[in-house]
């Protein structure tokens, strides 16, 4: 008599989904998802995966880690990353060593793919939780990621 | 015919000393259907708004909270917005049909109002087929879809027009039957006997097991006469685009969308009538004061829609096979062998009557 059972199992199918969408709408008040985006902007915590623009951090010394090794602009599918460098004389060892002028990255180029931050040897670049990038000009989404004045970590070697 | 006209007599006895009696009773008619129209236009906009709600508390989301305290009056601003905007229409529809067809549906939903018992005296048309009269009106408004869609001149809105007729059709007989099969308790189709009767216990107690199976079968039906998920197969945005009402825009929207939510209210309404004792209140703890039976109404009546939101958030949608699966196999046999039953247990005396 399969005509019943599909009767109860249909009930008891039904009355599980009802459960479950129940303990959700009687938990919503607390557990909402939604963001009032404009007006929590002071508390608005992005989550730690996210993928705002890229940036690279510098420690306390203006130094940051990047060796100007160009694998990121290679990795990158649309050139959103160029590197002038240069060559210089390593104080340490007196060799001719790499070192880069500029980082330059075109956020408006950008897709967001991660494969630059993915391809970076010694991780001198992340990125940044950071999402409020709209600008009236576009030359703006143009950025130098090294600061001025700022130089390669000692010790990285890629 | 043992009509009366219970509120309407109230400002007819009131107009009598200002115009003579016929003047008097047409303007009481007129002054009665203008506050019931008023009332559910805003019932209807606030019924809106409260599915929005329940249905963000369901998806743990916000809801409309900006226009107004508590994003009260986001539907009335809504409402506002499709007051202002452009009537427009296809080249090859069929104007007189596509301009009649909302209104079939608006004033069928609205007339059908007219025979709750929200008290024992607001009650503006208590008619001894009060049940039967409730079934009949409801069924007009599928004549009004059929029409939106066919005159729309568009294949979508066509469909969506036959599905519905196909569901509504089928659906209107467990509607029917379940009601008949608590009419076999009370005996009579007039409301207010009907309430009178469940003042020794609300119906699906004294029904007790046919009478919760009655309430099942019509609230799955009634969700279904109403054409809301899970049985919106006249709407399926994701095959249809929007069904019957593709080509309607403004007011002749908000017309078939309001028709929509004051038939969810129908169909509540019918339930708390039939199965819940309409106003009276629970071991009448509140019979000495008359007018709290609209709140219990009112209380009651939201208990169920609230059901039917939870129905339509939670349950996945019906192909149209499934849709006549379960009406033709399941539903319709369940209803005739329930009528069975209900009507030995009557003649046995096994009703519960406190």
């Amino acid at each position: 008599m399969s005509y019943f059972s599909n009767i109860y199992n249909g009930i008891k199918t039904l009355l599980t989904g009802m459960s479950v969408t129940g303990k959700y709408f009687l938990t919503s008040r607390k557990g909402a998802i939604t963001q009032q985006y404009p007006d929590n902007r002071d508390t608005l915590k992005m989550f730690e995966r996210f993928r705002g623009e890229v940036v690279m951090p510098h420690d306390e010394n203006n130094e940051h880690q990047c060796t100007g090794c160009q694998k990121c602009e290679l990795a990158c599918p649309n050139g959103s990353i160029e590197i002038i460098w240069d060559r210089g004389i390593d104080e340490t060892t007196g060799k001719k060593k790499k070192f880069i002028d500029k980082h330059i990255y075109h956020l408006g180029l950008c897709t967001m793919c991660g494969l630059c931050i993915e391809a970076c040897p010694t991780d001198a670049i992340v990125w940044a939780p950071n999402f409020e990038n709209s600008t009236y000009d576009r030359t703006q989404l143009t950025k130098v990621l090294n600061r001025p004045d700022s130089k390669v970590k000692a010790g990285i070697e890629d | 015919m043992n009509i009366s006209l219970n509120i309407t007599e109230t400002i007819q006895e009131w107009l009598i000393g200002m115009m003579p009696e016929g003047a008097a009773s047409i303007v009481a008619m007129v002054a009665v259907a203008l506050i019931y129209l008023i009332i559910f236009a805003v019932a209807g906009l606030y019924l809106v708004l409260l599915e929005r709600r329940v249905a963000a508390w369901f998806q743990l989301r916000i809801g409309p909270n900006r226009v107004g305290p508590l994003g009260l009056l986001q539907t009335m601003a809504d409402a506002l917005k499709l007051v202002s905007k452009e009537l427009t229409g296809t080249i090859k529809a069929d104007k007189f049909l596509y301009n009649l067809a909302p209104y079939f549906v608006i004033v069928s939903s609205l007339m059908a109002l007219a025979v709750f018992p929200f008290t024992k005296e607001f009650q503006a048309f208590d008619i001894n087929i009060g049940i039967f009269f409730l079934i009949a009106i409801s069924s007009v408004g599928v004549i009004g879809i059929l029409l939106g869609g066919w005159s729309s001149n568009n294949k979508f809105a066509l469909i969506g027009a036959m599905r519905s007729g196909v569901q509504t059709i089928s659906y209107e007989l467990s509607v029917g039957l379940s009601l008949l099969t608590m009419v076999v308790i009370t005996g009579s189709l007039q409301l207010s006997e009907i309430v009178e009767v469940q003042k020794q216990g609300w119906l699906i107690l004294q029904g007790h097991v046919p009478a919760i199976i009655a309430f099942m079968v019509y609230m799955i039906a009634g969700t279904a006469e109403t054409n809301r998920a899970p049985f919106d197969m006249v709407e399926a945005e994701s095959e249809l685009g929007a069904g019957f009402h593709t080509e309607y825009s403004g007011m002749k929207f908000a017309y078939f969308f309001l028709a929509e939510f004051i038939n969810m209210f129908i169909i509540a309404a019918v339930a708390t009538t039939v199965f819940f004792g309409a106003w009276l209140s629970p071991f009448g703890i509140t019979e000495s004061i008359p007018w709290l039976g609209a709140f219990w109404f009112l209380g009651k009546t939201l208990v169920l829609v609230f059901l039917m939101m939870w129905f339509r958030w939670t349950f996945p949608r019906l192909r149209v096979d499934q849709l006549l699966t379960l009406e033709w196999k399941y539903l319709l046999p369940i209803n005739l062998v329930n009528l069975v039953i209900m009507a030995i247990i009557v003649w046995l005396n096994l009703t519960i009557k406190f």
